[in-house]
């Protein structure tokens, strides 16, 4: 089927899925701390966007809750939340060195590929938008591991998790207009004491290694020294 | 039905309650005092479901049967022990590491949260609930894995928070996928997470999406569960949080995990009319089996050398739920069981050795039996018995798992039996000199409370002799509702 034969409404979910998956590849290029977080907020936004289109097509009411949800945490009060710590703990100015640059974007591209394999399965099962918005979805999840496995500051760290947590919400607002309610808050619960917690944490590892960078958390291993 | 609630709202109470007792020394008994209460309120509710067979709750939010109500009993019961344990052990720690108020508020507070975290895992009837209660139990850890605050302990809590969440997502994404495919098959969109539903509907879920979400449901349970090469983060948050935790982390965490994953896979084997699930798991089980059972040989920390002992015993039970017949189903029920009260009793003892020695370095303990025979002989028989020795039930359990391997994959018996000689050589290599050992000078014994460590290992030993019978029944309620029909 060829794009333009598709509803307008299946387009502008693809286009919105697309610029989803851009702002992750931005987000594993960019190397300073307050333009990431200003990416994931964005990313943020844009989910709550399609939320909000899915809602309103579909005649869902439920899913504005979670489109305003959605935009109060991972686009408003997460990313404010992020910057404070930055500012307070002083690494707002901080350059994270990404190792090849290149290379980990290359990476990034051929997991998009993997991704689309992997969702063959569900081709047959499902129109072309669900399918691609599963693609895209595992895409998101497999890029914010890599912004994990690439960065060693821990508040990229966090962006990489909640990025995860992004393109799982994609992946139950697209295929199956969000799951139901109860899980949904319960989902939201969790993420918002995760952020808590992790702005927690950086105090701890501040005030036990003087540093953020995961690096220097090194000293449990199995080796025999 | 009211047990049910109570099981859950008698948790959720002391969260609040604990958090304002700032005085430790109540706050450890008022702790203890709503253990019990929960655990008769679990004993209360375990005769109901006894006498009548599977309850739903009326809002169809809570669903209790055969399976899930013996592993509330064991939850609230090892919880009751632990915090027996915890009241001294705790106030010992806040006398020699300096742990401020707050923190030991937190404790406890967080203590109770991760009692309702496993208790609403267990119990909710909703498959995505039950994701947000598996995350909550981690939520509620990290922060007391850190307690001490030391860069090991930070480290290890950082480790645990990353790891696991990044696991569990992958379970949620699994979980969006069983709603995608349960979606079309369920009478209303609410509907479709909810297990009694999915549970009658399995048969006409589509395979391929549902296989996919196996694959992902494995991978997020299966880092919870501590199946190798998802591992990493275990042994850490085991070793470096206070030792109350690490009892209950090793004793239930672990199994509420693998009760997610055997809850999913039921819904896959009915779907899929093949032992896809099944034999993922099983080679997942075995992997962790064999390689936890060799780094048993390497470590220098008792804490953590008993958390690859857990592992090892979870790769064991996830390779036979995965075998699934009656027999090998029954076994790994039985061992889920014993493995509980020995490893939480274990590590109770453990906190106590490491208290008498002052350090959890194995080279350093030494002498235990001689300092403080109590504590030296709990160490002794809980090891005899997680090792598999003949009178104890763990012995039972894996001598059924054994049998059904032999039925079923004759050849895989091989390996299973190295795997338990090298964990047996790997264990009792450590613990000889630690027990027998000659004493440091000066070693004095420390106040200690033996008695749950004892109740547990005397339950352990019961189950070897003879199971009795209303839990032979619960057990066999529970193999026929996993693997379809009766072992007995």
């Amino acid at each position: 089927m060829e794009f333009t034969q598709l509803s307008l409404y299946d387009q502008a979910i693809l286009l919105l899925a697309a610029i989803v998956l851009f702002t992750s590849f931005i987000m594993l290029a960019q190397p300073r701390i307050v333009p990431l977080i200003h990416a994931f907020a964005w990313q943020g936004v844009l989910l709550a966007v399609t939320t909000a289109l899915v809602a309103y097509v579909t005649n869902n009411p439920h899913l504005y809750i979670s489109a305003g949800l959605n935009l109060a945490l991972k686009a408003l009060l997460i990313p404010w939340m992020l910057h404070r710590l930055a500012v307070r703990l002083n690494i707002h100015r901080d350059m994270e060195v990404v190792k090849y640059p290149s290379l980990t974007l290359l990476a990034g591209a051929s997991l998009v590929v993997f991704s689309y394999y992997v969702a063959i399965p569900i081709v047959q099962l499902s129109a072309l938008v669900t399918r691609n918005a599963i693609a895209i979805s595992i895409a998101v999840i497999l890029l914010g591991m890599l912004l994990m496995i690439t960065r060693k500051k821990a508040i990229s760290q966090v962006i990489g998790f909640m990025s995860i947590e992004n393109g799982l919400f994609f992946a139950a607002v697209v295929s199956t207009f969000g799951m139901p309610m109860v899980v949904e808050l319960g989902v939201a619960f969790d993420v918002l004491v995760a952020a808590v917690l992790f702005g927690v944490f950086f105090f701890q590892m501040r005030e036990s290694i003087d540093s953020l960078d995961v690096d220097r958390l090194n000293r449990l291993r199995e080796v025999d020294e | 039905m009211t047990a049910v609630w109570l099981i859950l709202l008698i948790p959720l109470f002391g969260i609040g309650v604990m958090a304002l007792i700032g005085h430790t020394r109540v706050a450890g008994w008022v702790n203890v005092v709503l253990s019990a209460v929960s655990f008769a309120v679990s004993v209360w509710l375990a005769l109901i479901v006894y006498a009548d067979g599977p309850l739903l709750s009326v809002s169809r939010m809570l669903y209790i049967d055969a399976f899930n109500v013996y592993l509330v009993t064991l939850t609230a019961f090892v919880g009751l022990t632990t915090a027996i344990f915890s009241r001294p052990y705790m106030q010992h720690e806040v006398e020699t590491r300096q742990i401020g108020k707050g923190r030991m508020r937190l404790y406890h507070s967080m203590y109770q949260g991760f009692m309702f975290a496993m208790q609403a895992a267990l119990t909710t009837n909703n498959v995505g609930i039950l994701w947000v209660a598996m995350e909550g139990a981690t939520l509620a850890t990290v922060l007391l894995v850190s307690l001490y605050r030391t860069p090991e302990a930070v480290e290890a809590a950082w480790k645990y928070f990353v790891l696991c969440g990044v696991g569990i997502a992958q379970a949620l994404f699994g979980t969006v996928l069983l709603f995608f495919a349960a979606e079309r098959v369920a009478p209303t969109r609410d509907d479709a997470l909810l297990w009694n539903v999915l549970y009658g509907a399995a048969s006409q879920l589509e395979p391929t999406v549902l296989t996919l979400s196996f694959v992902f449901l494995l991978v997020g349970y299966g880092t919870k569960v501590g199946l190798v090469p998802l591992h990493n983060w275990l042994p850490d948050a085991h070793s470096e949080g206070p030792t109350p935790m690490s009892a209950i982390l090793s004793g239930l965490l672990l199994n509420v995990a693998l009760y997610a994953l055997v809850r999913v896979k039921m819904l896959v084997d009915g779907s899929l009319e093949s032992n896809l699930a099944g034999h993922l798991m099983m080679g997942f089980g075995l992997l962790s089996f064999m390689v936890a059972g060799l780094f048993l040989h390497r470590q220098r920390d008792i804490k953590r050398m008993f958390s690859y002992s857990s592992i090892e015993h979870m790769g064991l039970m996830t390779f036979a739920f995965g075998i699934g017949g009656p027999i090998a189903t029954f076994g790994a029920l039985l061992h889920m069981t014993v493995h509980s009260l020995t490893k939480s009793a274990i590590f109770v003892t453990v906190g106590h050795a490491s208290q008498i020695a002052g350090t959890q370095a194995i080279e350093k303990i030494r002498g235990l039996i001689r300092t403080q025979p109590t504590v030296g002989w709990g160490l002794l028989i809980g090891t005899v018995a997680i090792a598999g020795f003949p009178p104890f039930g763990v012995f039972v359990s894996e001598f059924l798992v054994l049998v059904a391997t032999m039925k079923s994959w004759p050849w895989l018996t091989v390996p299973l039996l190295v795997g338990l000689a090298i964990a047996f050589a790997g264990l009792f290599r450590h613990i000889h000199p630690m027990v027998y050992g000659d004493p440091p000078e000066g070693q004095v014994p420390v106040r200690a409370n033996m008695l749950p460590v004892m109740i547990q290992l005397g339950f352990v030993l019961w189950l070897g002799i003879a199971v009795p019978v209303f839990l032979s029944k619960w057990f066999e309620q529970a193999t026929v509702l996993i693997s379809g029909s009766s072992p007995l």
